[in-house]
């Protein structure tokens, strides 16, 4: 049995490498994608303004707004395409859409 | 011990389903190939088999139900023909891409339009570039044998590519002929259980199939395809000696029918193969010594084996059972003259379109290439290279005006 994991693939991996027809063989693997490289806009999240009434993270279409311990932490920006749901939804206005400068 | 019958080449690729007892099949009828699914919802109905028989409302969603079925570690079979298989053409690729290892029984017809129901082969030739094993039969027995060796082939572990199983419509499919069949357990030993490396039912790890592939990666994969289809032809010949030492009957890539010493020869693909071979006697008899070269397998595309099989031969003329609209000849022609090209002295090749939509080609339309061929090997001139044969036409034709 092979079961080659998506963390040993990358783009430079040789065909002989990869999974035959890119077949995945683990759960969660969407984590090794970095979409916030694709965000035109990033949130900032102030938290002074935030109650926590966590309305934003299940809006969250990319589970990028992390919870723990019932209280939401700031923001996976690895990952957050920057769509601005989460602003949208917050009534504490906690949440601002700012231009995003990539480096 | 094999078993005497005589049955149509339908009831003979679902004689081999139900010995095979496949785990689901994808049904949809469209002529000419609505008797398998027909004969074998009959050996659902008495309990013969305990395949999971699943009706679709179209051909698309019966190959997207094999390619479900196969991704879940089923083995998956399907039969069509015509628009059928065109219908499927989206998921004829997802198929292959998926490196499932579905079986498909093909039963050639032409496709619309103008609208018609008879055989030729443009309708597994428009899928030739799909990405699936195609594999033609010329009777009955070969229909029966294919479909027995096709699995094997395609679930054999670094090939996993999907098997199109082509026999010609009506023709092959509707005619009763003689047939040698195998018994039961005997064709269950040979055939095998299937048991894929990965599964997406049955395992204890997950398996996602099918995800998107953005361009860092697919490429990657469209390479891993075409390494497959070469291993495919070792698979085939493996499958083959087997199946002769099992069961006694010989197959490979091709048949080469009085080769050995032809000056001229016909490649062509399917039922024509019989009435060349009694054309062949007819002219031999007549001290010309002529032969036929019968494709078998047309994906993988035997390259150098047919290249060395004409190596010798003074003309060819191939015969295309479909139009490829090129204004250059049909797919067969120009995959088999490609073929040639390396040749030191490569015969003069000539594209002979024939049988289209049901088309007759009797032995006298086969006589009638094989002295066009004569001339040419007489005259040293190869004139026209595509060429139509049995149409009527108000002019005289290169190979007659077909009234």
């Amino acid at each position: 049995m092979s079961y080659i994991q998506a963390k040993d693939i990358n783009e430079k991996t040789p065909w002989q490498g990869l999974t035959p027809g890119g077949e995945i063989y683990e759960g969660g693997t969407s984590k090794l994608t970095l979409t916030g490289q694709w965000r035109v806009n990033r949130p900032a999240w102030n938290s002074a303004l935030c109650r926590q009434c966590l309305l934003c993270a299940p809006f969250c279409p990319d589970s990028s707004i992390p919870v723990k311990d019932g209280k939401r932490l700031d923001f996976d920006l690895d990952h957050c395409k920057g769509c601005g749901i989460c602003a949208k939804v917050c009534p504490f206005k906690a949440i601002r859409m700012e231009q995003e400068v990539h480096q | 011990m094999s078993i005497r019958e005589r049955l149509s080449g339908n009831e003979a690729v679902a004689y081999a389903m139900r010995q095979i007892n496949p785990d689901v099949f994808a049904a949809f009828p469209i002529t000419p190939s609505t008797e398998i699914p027909q004969y074998f919802a009959q050996y659902v109905a008495n309990g013969q088999v305990d395949t999971e028989y699943v009706t679709v409302e179209s051909e698309h969603s019966s190959m997207s139900t094999c390619i479900g079925a196969s991704a879940a570690g089923c083995r998956a079979v399907t039969a069509t023909s015509s628009a059928g298989l065109a219908f499927m053409y989206e998921v004829l690729y997802v198929a292959a891409s998926s490196r499932l290892p579905i079986t498909l029984a093909c039963v050639n017809r032409t496709l619309t339009g103008p609208i018609n129901i008879n055989n030729d082969h443009s309708d597994s030739m428009g899928a030739r570039d799909s990405g699936w094993i195609q594999i033609y039969a010329e009777n009955n027995q070969e229909a029966y044998d294919n479909y027995l060796q096709a699995m094997r082939i395609s679930e054999t572990p670094d090939v996993r590519l999907p098997i199109m199983v082509c026999q010609d419509g009506f023709i092959t499919s509707h005619a009763v002929e003689n047939i040698l069949l195998e018994e039961d357990a005997a064709v269950k030993a040979f055939v095998g259980e299937y048991h894929p490396e990965h599964a997406l039912m049955g395992r204890d790890h997950p398996l996602a199939v099918g995800p998107y592939d953005n361009s860092p990666y697919c490429m990657e994969h469209k390479v891993q395809q075409a390494e497959a289809m070469k291993n495919a032809k070792r698979a085939i010949l493996d499958v083959a000696a087997d199946f002769e030492k099992t069961f006694g009957r010989k197959y490979g890539f091709f048949e080469e029918y009085r080769m050995e010493d032809a000056e001229v020869a016909l490649v062509l693909i399917g039922s024509t193969a019989g009435t060349a071979k009694a054309c062949i006697e007819d002219l031999r008899s007549q001290g010309i010594k002529a032969g036929l070269v019968k494709i078998r397998v047309f994906r993988p595309f035997p390259f150098e084996e047919i290249a060395a099989a004409l190596s010798h031969v003074k003309a060819v003329a191939v015969m295309d059972k479909s139009e490829g609209y090129s204004a250059a000849g049909g797919p067969l022609f120009a995959e088999v003259r490609s073929a040639c090209y390396d040749l030191p002295n490569p015969p003069k090749m000539i594209d002979v379109v024939y049988g289209l939509a049901g088309r007759d080609c009797a032995v006298q339309d086969v006589e009638r290439v094989y002295r066009y061929l004569l001339k040419i090997v007489e005259t040293g001139e190869v004139g026209p290279r595509y060429i139509h044969m049995g149409q009527r036409s108000a002019k005289e034709e290169v190979l007659g005006n077909g009234l």
